[in-house]
């Protein structure tokens, strides 16, 4: 766990950072991120002492880091800066190996993580192995250069904007494996970007920074849901309610429903509710409009000697328009514990359901594409 | 002008060269990583530049006497310029991302030094070498006064006897060492700078033999 307490440090007159207390538990990713000047990387390059806070405390794990030796630190924290900063004379196994050979590994040890860390990304250990960074493109190095920090397997791997100079394919590209690397190795990474975008794809936990200070601190969809000021608003910017509040309910319901009509036997509707696998089935009228809905349950507890499921008809489940806000449809279901809603057309007859599924399917289109 | 004259000469080339290198690097090395010397250091090696080589070659005489050793050290002295600001120049113009990798991944300052800096500098810091040694071929020629021979030698008495046949040959050869020296080390130093941006040339094997 990475603990800051009461960090603060300034240039000159310029506040950089202003009291700052925040904690980053382990396994996860946490991504700062703000206007540029907010302190951001001032924050990161704290973690592993390339700064010193003037005043305030930093922890890891619970132990005080000013009174850890400022390089075996550093040796025991992963870094990846945006620069990439591979050493143009050493090739690409001499690269990955740096720290592992700082901490005095031997050379079988060594030649094993080379193997294990481009196996990991799928890079060719004989293709690779011996080449010089200049002979590969930007996303190439990149990779390395996050191989490298991985070596010695720290347990804290630190990212300064590490995409940033990238080609957005290539970036696209290497978001996704390091989602994937950080979700198999379960590192703690702390991730500098200003792009809101990378953030709310990696993010475990956004920490969002100002002028030194966390405006808000929270999981992506939280951020989305109530972001917290109108500067965080506009960072999340395309990627916030906003534009999931044009669409709606009918961009996301499922039309593929089991009804029956108000005026069948019981046994029938029974019968295709066990065929359908559904413990509940949709009630409309001969002009197909919605009348309310049966469960399994109604017809055991009250279905003896009815012979229609007509009585059994339950109108408590929530209806919404087609063309409603989908965000409020969203909203209700979160907060009713109810698991659907029913979607009517302009005349009432049904057009459909949301249920949290496809609430869930929406939310992570809208975030991931 | 004879062999021995020519190999005098060379001899006072590389021995000051071998002696500004050995205090030039470090010194170079100290401007770098301390901010606060560099100044009085690069000040003193510019004027030293400026006093005329005849002049500084008489103080140095005043207390190493006459000899081949005045003249070595008087070049060395005149050589530390490039040497000291190639050495400090090339330091402070690698890569910062490379540099401040270096540091995160938890390299100490030394390590960093030799390791990364020093191999990654080292062709600029060639470059300083090589205009010092081809400035030195000619300073050398003044050591006959301070009775350290060379080819100043022969020069100096060909214009006593008015021999133009001599002073033609004995120029001849100064400016054949100079060229010759500062193109073979212009090859070398070619080669530095492609090792250096990372092919499989020369330059990469200075920090491979560490690995």
């Amino acid at each position: 766990m990475i603990k800051f307490d009461n960090v603060s440090k300034r240039y000159g007159k310029k506040q950089i950072l202003n009291k700052l207390s925040f904690e980053i538990p382990d396994g996860k990713f946490a991504v700062l991120i703000g206007p540029s000047g907010c302190g951001k990387t001032t924050t990161l390059k704290m973690i592993n002492r390339l700064i010193e806070p003037d005043e305030g405390k930093i922890y890891i794990d619970g132990k005080d880091i000013e009174s850890e030796d400022k390089v075996q630190l550093r040796r025991s924290i992963g870094y990846v800066i945006q620069q990439i900063g591979l050493f143009p004379n050493m090739t690409v196994a001499e690269n990955i190996c740096v720290v592992p050979k700082l901490l005095k590994y031997d050379k079988e040890r060594c030649d094993q993580i080379v193997h294990d860390m481009l196996n990991m990304v799928g890079m060719p250990y004989d293709e690779y192995a011996g080449k010089y960074p200049n002979e590969m493109s930007g996303g190439q190095q990149q990779r390395i250069g996050v191989l490298r920090a991985l070596a010695a397997s720290p347990p804290i791997v630190l990212m300064d904007e590490p995409f940033g100079a990238l080609d957005p394919l290539t970036r696209e590209v290497l978001q996704d494996e390091m989602k994937k690397l950080q979700k198999k190795l379960n590192k703690t990474i702390v991730f500098v970007t200003h792009d809101m975008g990378e953030a709310l794809k990696l993010a475990d936990t956004i920490i969002f920074m100002e002028k030194g200070q966390i405006v808000q601190m929270a999981p992506p969809e939280e951020m989305l849901k109530n972001p917290s000021s109108s500067l965080v608003r506009s960072f999340l910017g395309k990627h916030s309610d906003g534009e999931m509040s044009s669409i709606s309910v009918e961009d996301f319901m499922r039309t593929n429903i089991i009804t029956v009509d108000q005026d069948r036997g019981i046994l029938e509707c029974t019968e295709r509710m066990a065929r359908s696998g559904v413990d509940t089935v949709v009630v409309v009228d001969e002009e197909d409009k919605y009348v309310g809905t049966v469960s399994i349950r109604d017809i055991k507890l009250r279905g003896m000697g009815e012979n229609t499921i007509k009585p059994l008809i339950s109108r408590n489940v929530q209806t919404v328009q087609r063309d409603g806000n989908a965000q409020e449809c969203f909203d209700y279901l979160l907060n009713s514990g109810d698991n659907y809603v029913i979607v009517l057309n302009e005349d009432d007859t049904l057009a459909g359901i949301v249920t949290k599924n496809s609430m869930a399917k929406a939310l992570s289109e809208a975030l991931w594409g | 002008m004879s062999l021995k004259l020519l190999w005098e000469h060379l001899y006072i080339v590389i021995c000051s060269e071998a002696l500004a290198i050995a205090v030039g690097l470090p010194l170079g090395i100290i401007c770098y990583l301390y901010p606060k010397p560099k100044k009085a250091i690069m000040q003193v090696v510019d004027i030293l530049q400026t006093i005329p080589t005849l002049a500084l070659l008489g103080i140095i005489m005043v207390f190493a006497g006459a000899g081949k050793i005045t003249v070595i050290i008087g070049i060395a002295l005149y050589s530390l310029l490039p040497i000291v600001r190639n050495t400090n120049l090339g330091l402070v113009q690698v890569n910062p991302g490379v540099k401040e990798a270096a540091r995160g991944m938890g390299m100490s300052k030394m390590y960093r030094l030799f390791n990364v800096e020093l191999p990654l500098a080292f062709p600029i810091v060639f470059t300083g070498i090589r205009i010092a040694t081809v400035n030195a071929v000619g300073s050398a020629v003044f050591a006959t006064f301070v009775g350290g021979g060379g080819i100043g030698f022969s020069i100096y008495n060909a214009i006593k006897a008015q021999n133009m046949g001599q002073l033609m040959k004995s120029t001849a050869a100064l400016v054949i060492i100079a060229v010759a020296l500062d193109f073979g080390m212009g090859l070398i130093e070619g080669s530095l700078h492609r090792g250096a941006e990372g092919k499989k040339k020369k330059g990469a094997h200075l920090s491979k033999k560490k690995a």
